[in-house]
């Protein structure tokens, strides 16, 4: 009984200080009262303000826009990738693979750095092209990382079965690669996406003045002073993400 | 089965890297035989049907299908079908589709797929399997389908890489009678890949055993059983006594100090050759009616036959017989004349791959 209680305490201790703080934040985001220390009563006033603002909007457009396009683009080049590697030899496949994992290991913070200074050294203006172009560079591992299990799964008879019944390589690839390898494709799709929404270091070192995307705008708006609308807006991407966490965890468990 | 050759390999030689897999290999494949590549895992046989198949390019020679060269064509430019080791069945599509697959890709109409499906599951004792999908089938289901899948289009040779390699035995049994059958329904040539020597005595006209990327012996099951032409083949096919002798002269053979009357002839007189005795070949009779004396040494009850070892003559015999001597009896070893097998001696373990490549 008591040894009970414990295992539930302890649980329950762990989740309360991993979510108290995103419930602060949402709490917040209903204050009427502008202070961080007291409660004015419950309002929707930030939420307005928020849809209102017509730059943060902008950044949620070129954020989701930039996702979507990075996550697209890294998922075609990291399935081609994956494909190649896993029909390379031992040795050159070991190698790129290692390869492929140093961008996900390496700091945030150099890769930015790197980025940045290509694009100047190319004299390659910084923008939105510059984000999406690093945005696809930082997506390409995720994407081969769920991919690569996917292949080595694959029976390899099956791709020469295809092409024993007649059909050509990419009439076989599309009927019976694809297919058996497109759950981890999907992953790597959602895994690259998230990946994009989250990151803040690289595409502040080659956004360029011109735009921002939603972490760039809150870091800006923070250093101004934290108005409520973060709060707010804040408290939707929470609920965005756990939305698509959900839907992501409901298919994998129907697949079950 | 014809003599018209449908299949012709000539020279087909083939290497990875350093290893040399098949070299200098001549095979020729009749119209509606079922011919066996038979040999231990690394000889070049599942390479020779890859090579068929379309799968492997040969670093040199030609494969010659009805008078043509089709050494450069793409596999799905051959009209051949393979049964993949691991059925290789499309998983996420239902059976029917994975029948109709090549159907489909050759354009054909709906209402001939479909006849066709229903032909081929019926075929294969299947019926009603439609719109099962491969996961819940067992291995010798999933094995069938495979074979249907490939049989419905009409493919001039159907090649078969161990096919049933991965099921149990019982289900093996059933289903050698099951592909006879198939054959002889279908009236198409099959190659098959094994390294099952009972498969492939049960089921072929033609066995060909290879090792080392030689083609070691070419032959009915019989022949290759009955006369293996050197130790390889001999030990390979089933159990075997291989003992050095001495051929003392036309039908009179020296072995181990003992002579034995055989029927063969053309060895020459005093010449060093190996002979193969089958074990069941042996009869154990009283000793002082026999040819040579042992002492029986170990016992193994097999089911249809007990399993003796003699010592004779610094030699431990292997002794297939029905009837039991008991350990520590001695016993007298005859053999028939016919039963005694002379093969050349081999030089070298070169010589030993090579002697028959010639």
């Amino acid at each position: 009984m008591v040894k009970k209680f414990i295992k539930k305490f302890y649980v329950g201790l762990i989740l309360i200080f991993l979510y108290a703080p995103i419930f602060i934040l949402i709490g917040l985001s209903f204050n009427k009262s502008k202070s961080r220390a007291k409660w004015g009563g419950f309002t929707l006033h930030w939420y307005k303000e928020l849809f209102q603002n017509q730059s943060i909007m902008n950044a949620l457009y070129t954020t989701l826009i930039i996702a979507l396009l990075s996550a697209l683009i890294a998922t075609l080049i990291g399935t081609a990738a994956s494909l190649a590697i896993s029909n390379m030899k031992k040795t050159p496949r070991a190698i790129l693979v290692a390869i492929t994992n140093i961008p996900m290991l390496n700091a945030d913070i150099v890769t930015g750095i790197s980025l940045m200074l290509l694009f100047v050294a190319m004299r390659f203006t910084l923008g939105f092209s510059s984000v999406l172009i690093s945005h696809i560079t930082f997506n390409i591992p995720y994407v081969i990382l769920s991919v690569m299990p996917k292949i080595k799964q694959l029976n390899p008879h099956t791709y020469e079965a295809a092409l024993d019944l007649g059909a050509s390589p990419i009439y076989a690839f599309f009927k019976v690669i694809l297919p058996d390898i497109f759950p981890g494709v999907l992953t790597g799709f959602f895994l690259a996406f998230t990946m994009s929404l989250d990151d803040f270091v690289i595409t502040h070192f080659t956004k360029g003045p011109q735009i921002n995307t939603l972490s760039t705008k809150i870091y800006t708006e923070v250093r101004k002073g934290i108005k409520p609308e973060i709060y707010a807006l804040s408290t939707l991407m929470f609920i965005a993400v756990l939305l698509l966490l959900i839907l992501i965890n409901r298919r994998n468990a129907e697949k079950k | 089965m014809t003599d018209n050759k449908l299949i012709n390999l000539v020279n087909i030689s083939k290497s990875y890297g350093e290893n040399i897999v098949l070299d200098e290999l001549n095979l020729y494949i009749r119209e509606n035989e079922f011919l066996t590549l038979l040999g231990p895992s690394g000889c070049g046989k599942t390479t020779t049907l890859r090579i068929i198949g379309g799968f492997e390019n040969p670093d040199k020679g030609q494969v010659i299908f009805e008078g043509k060269d089709i050494s450069k064509l793409a596999p799905n430019e051959r009209q051949l079908n393979t049964v993949f080791q691991k059925y290789a069945l499309f998983t996420h599509m239902t059976i029917a589709e994975n029948i109709a697959f090549g159907l489909k890709v050759k354009k054909k109409s709906k209402e001939y797929i479909k006849d066709k499906i229903k032909y081929a599951l019926k075929l294969v004792n299947l019926d009603g399997f439609e719109n099962r999908m491969p996961d819940s089938l067992s291995g010798g289901q999933q094995q069938r389908i495979a074979i249907a899948r490939a049989i419905v289009n009409e493919p001039k040779v159907l090649l078969l890489d161990e096919p049933l390699g991965a099921l149990d035995l019982k289900l093996r049994q059933d289903m050698q009678y099951e592909l006879i059958r198939l054959k002889n329904e279908l009236g198409i040539t099959f190659i098959y890949v094994t390294h099952d020597q009972e498969e492939a005595l049960t089921m072929s006209d033609t066995v060909v055993v290879m090792n080392q990327g030689y083609i070691q012996q070419i032959g009915s099951p019989e022949d290759i059983y009955n006369e293996p032409q050197n130790a390889f083949v001999a030990d390979f096919i089933g159990e075997s006594n291989i003992l050095p002798s001495i051929m003392v002269e036309d039908k009179l053979v020296n072995i181990l100090g003992a002579n034995f009357v055989c029927v063969d002839t053309g060895f020459g007189v005093n010449k060093p050759v190996d002979v193969v005795i089958r074990p069941e070949d042996i009869d154990l009779v009283k000793p002082e009616e026999g040819i040579i004396k042992g002492v029986v040494t170990s016992l193994l009850f097999k089911g249809v036959h007990y399993e003796m070892e003699v010592k004779a003559h610094g030699h431990d015999w292997l002794v297939h017989s029905t009837d039991l001597v008991p350990v520590g009896n001695e016993v007298g070893i005859w053999v028939d004349p016919f039963d005694i097998q002379i093969m050349h001696k081999p030089e070298s373990e070169d010589e030993e791959a090579t002697q028959l490549d010639i």
